[in-house]
């Protein structure tokens, strides 16, 4: 069967590796750079949402099950907010990264990377999310309607 | 206080974070939880231990002044801080004691009301709002206040829409909810944009001193001010600006529009308090302007037409909320006249009315409950067929038009004799003539509760006696009790709530409290 996208297939599926992995150089360069949990959390996302984009939503829900997605919405916040007990129990107060290891420059520094790795996982599954919902709401475009 | 010797020390301390912090984390757990039970229970739980918190640091506060917690470690002004002093330690016990409250009336509530695949969720929305509520009257920190007034309101939104399994208007209503409470927000941040322009720092209380320092500051600080007075105005449902808040009082799921009216209108009036008297000063001519002319101008406007709105509704759950338009407009009426018992008379005002229309709404739900009832035509009756939640509503009735020995008769009473203090006599006059009004509207669903025959039903059968389960009883009559016991003073809760009120107006009017 004769394929009409075969060219945006080849292409994202390249890209899409890229995306992700740009995210996580976004994501982990934030404490240097610009960047940051969001900012990667959104590209993070948006390498889902253009599989979703080519492959449709189906193969994209495969790929990311929804139910994830909701999992996904509280793991990171636990995590931004499990760094805070975390400090607490430590005896600092609530998200002073200081008290996280001998020197608190480096207590900064781990918190600091704790705290964008939840605000990824819930910008990421956030993300998708609405991506999903309003997906999910339209049926699907027809192959020749293109 | 004995029972303070049960509460660790570091409770003390970190209390203030606690607080917002635990119902944020939890709520974000009970989303996932798959039952209505637990996630109720989660919630419950949660609501009690900042209740048991928020106790311990107002009484805390009490005995070792205000109290600042900077969070992580980073000191103000700089850092964001979070404190307690005698103007946010009421609300903060207030706004959790409403939560637990409101929650035992949800247990029974939300089977009927919200769908069944959604009531783990609407739990996780209610902790959201909660901590919301509990952040923006906590925070020292001006941008923060409007970050928890979005965590809030957006949870309201959805809990509002939730309503629509019980009457699908609910989502018309949370929409019009959402476009004027972001313009509201937007408002407030742009105020808070300006004022952040003119004093270089975000933390409310070195604001205050800059401000103080300028004399009031330049255009860009009156534009401020213009612009977080109609934020806030709109948050609290200032007259002009009430529009959205009878739709959502009145299609919201019954425990929500008990907990919305009970405190986020409240949260806002504290906002402005807040502003008004700690961040300006009423002696910028401005703000002594805006206090005399616009807030007292508009609460009694409101007062007289909300009123009048009051009388002529037909759906129940809509008089009430017009009613507290009118209610609103009483305190801004103490905040504007700007003395010092004035201000305690409106602080006490809101505490009282939290509790009064706390009440009503939740016996106008269980009516809904047993038998249907939205409209005022519908109540016929009731007096016969549920006649404990009538007499809780009738109680709380009475206190909401200000009949001696009810809370409200004891913040009318206070706000009349500051107005004619100030030799404000007409205002005294208007004070008396909306409590007549409020007789004519709340007098009319008595007098058909009590003094018309139960209806017939279509099979001949006259109406039986069928009391709302004890789950709604309970919150019901606690608010009851609540407001009489406030206005005979047994066990010294009018002078608990005046005493409060009174040290909350003497920070703000910087009489040494």
């Amino acid at each position: 069967m004769h394929d009409p996208h075969v060219l945006l297939r080849v292409i994202s599926k390249f890209l899409i590796p890229i995306i992700a992995l740009f995210a996580l150089y976004v994501q982990f360069h934030g404490d240097y750079g610009p960047g940051g949990g969001f900012q990667a959390g959104v590209i993070l996302a948006a390498s889902v949402i253009l599989y979703a984009l080519i492959f449709g939503l189906d193969a994209a829900k495969k790929a990311f099950p929804p139910s994830w997605v909701r999992i996904g919405m509280t793991i990171g916040v636990l995590l931004y907010g499990g760094t805070g007990v975390v400090t607490w129990l430590l005896g600092g107060e609530y998200l002073n990264y200081s008290v996280l290891a001998h020197e608190a420059s480096h207590g900064q520094h781990y918190g600091i990377l704790a705290v964008e790795l939840g605000v990824l996982v819930t910008v990421t599954t956030v993300m998708i999310a609405i991506f999903y919902a309003f997906g999910s709401r339209q049926p699907e475009t027809d192959e020749r309607d293109w | 206080m004995a029972l303070m010797d049960y509460i660790p020390e570091w409770l003390l301390i970190h209390g203030p974070a606690v607080i917002i912090v635990l119902p944020l984390i939890m709520a974000a757990v009970t989303s996932i939880l798959p039952g209505r039970k637990p996630a109720w229970f989660v919630a419950m739980l949660v609501t009690i231990i900042c209740t048991v918190t928020a106790f311990a640091v107002a009484i805390y506060n009490l005995k070792t002044g205000v109290d600042v917690y900077p969070m992580g470690g980073w000191d103000p002004p700089h850092g964001i801080s979070l404190l307690i002093d005698a103007l946010n330690a009421p609300i903060l016990v207030l706004i959790t004691l409403m939560a637990v409250v409101s929650l035992v009336y949800a247990l029974p509530a939300t089977l009927a009301e919200v769908e069944p695949k959604k009531r783990a969720p609407y739990y996780a929305a209610f902790l959201l709002c909660v901590a919301g509520l509990l952040g923006m009257v906590v925070t020292g920190d001006a941008f923060n206040v409007f970050v928890f007034l979005e965590v809030s309101s957006i949870a309201t939104y959805v809990l509002v829409a939730m309503g629509a399994a019980r009457d699908r208007r609910a989502l018309s209503a949370a929409y019009n909810y959402l476009i004027l409470g972001s313009i509201g927000a937007t408002f407030f941040v742009i105020g808070i944009g300006f004022l952040y322009m003119e004093t270089g720092t975000l933390n409310m209380a070195d604001m205050g001193r800059i401000l103080a320092d300028l004399d009031g500051g330049s255009r860009v600080a009156k534009v401020a001010f213009g612009f977080i007075v109609v934020g806030l105005g709109l948050k609290l449902a200032m007259f002009p600006l009430h529009n959205w808040l009878p739709g959502a009082y009145a299609y919201a799921p019954t425990q929500i529009t008990m907990f919305l009216a009970s405190t986020a209108t409240k949260a806002a009036l504290y906002l402005l308090l807040r502003f008004v008297f700690f961040v300006f000063d009423p002696d910028f001519d401005y703000v002594a302007n805006v206090l005399q002319f616009l807030l007292v101008g508009l609460g009694v406007i409101g007062m007289l037409f909300a009123s009048l709105q009051a009388i002529f509704q037909t759906d129940a759950r809509r008089l009430l909320a017009f009613s507290s338009v009118a209610q609103v407009g009483y305190m801004l009426l103490g905040v504007g006249i700007a003395t010092a018992a004035s201000v305690t008379a409106g602080y006490l005002h809101l505490i009282n009315h939290a509790i009064i229309k706390g009440g009503l709404f939740l016996a106008v739900g269980a009516m809904w409950y047993r038998f249907g009832i939205t409209r005022t035509a519908d109540v016929n009756g009731l007096g016969k067929t549920m006649p404990w939640t009538t007499a809780a509503f009738t109680v709380s009735g009475l206190s909401l038009i200000g009949v001696p020995f009810t809370a409200g008769f004891v913040s009318k009473y206070q706000l009349a004799t500051a107005a004619a203090a100030n030799g404000w006599w007409w205002a005294v006059f208007v004070i008396v003539l909306t409590s007549v009004l409020a007789i004519f509207y709340i007098g009319r669903l008595l007098l058909a509760a009590y003094f018309q025959d139960a209806p017939v039903m279509e099979d001949g059968q006259v109406c039986t006696r069928n009391e709302a389960p004890l789950l709604m009883l309970i919150p019901m009559w606690a608010m009851a009790i609540a407001s009489v016991l406030i206005g005979t003073n047994i066990l010294g809760a009018s002078d608990l709530v005046v005493g409060a009120s009174e040290r909350a107006a003497n920070l703000l009017l910087g009489l040494g409290g």
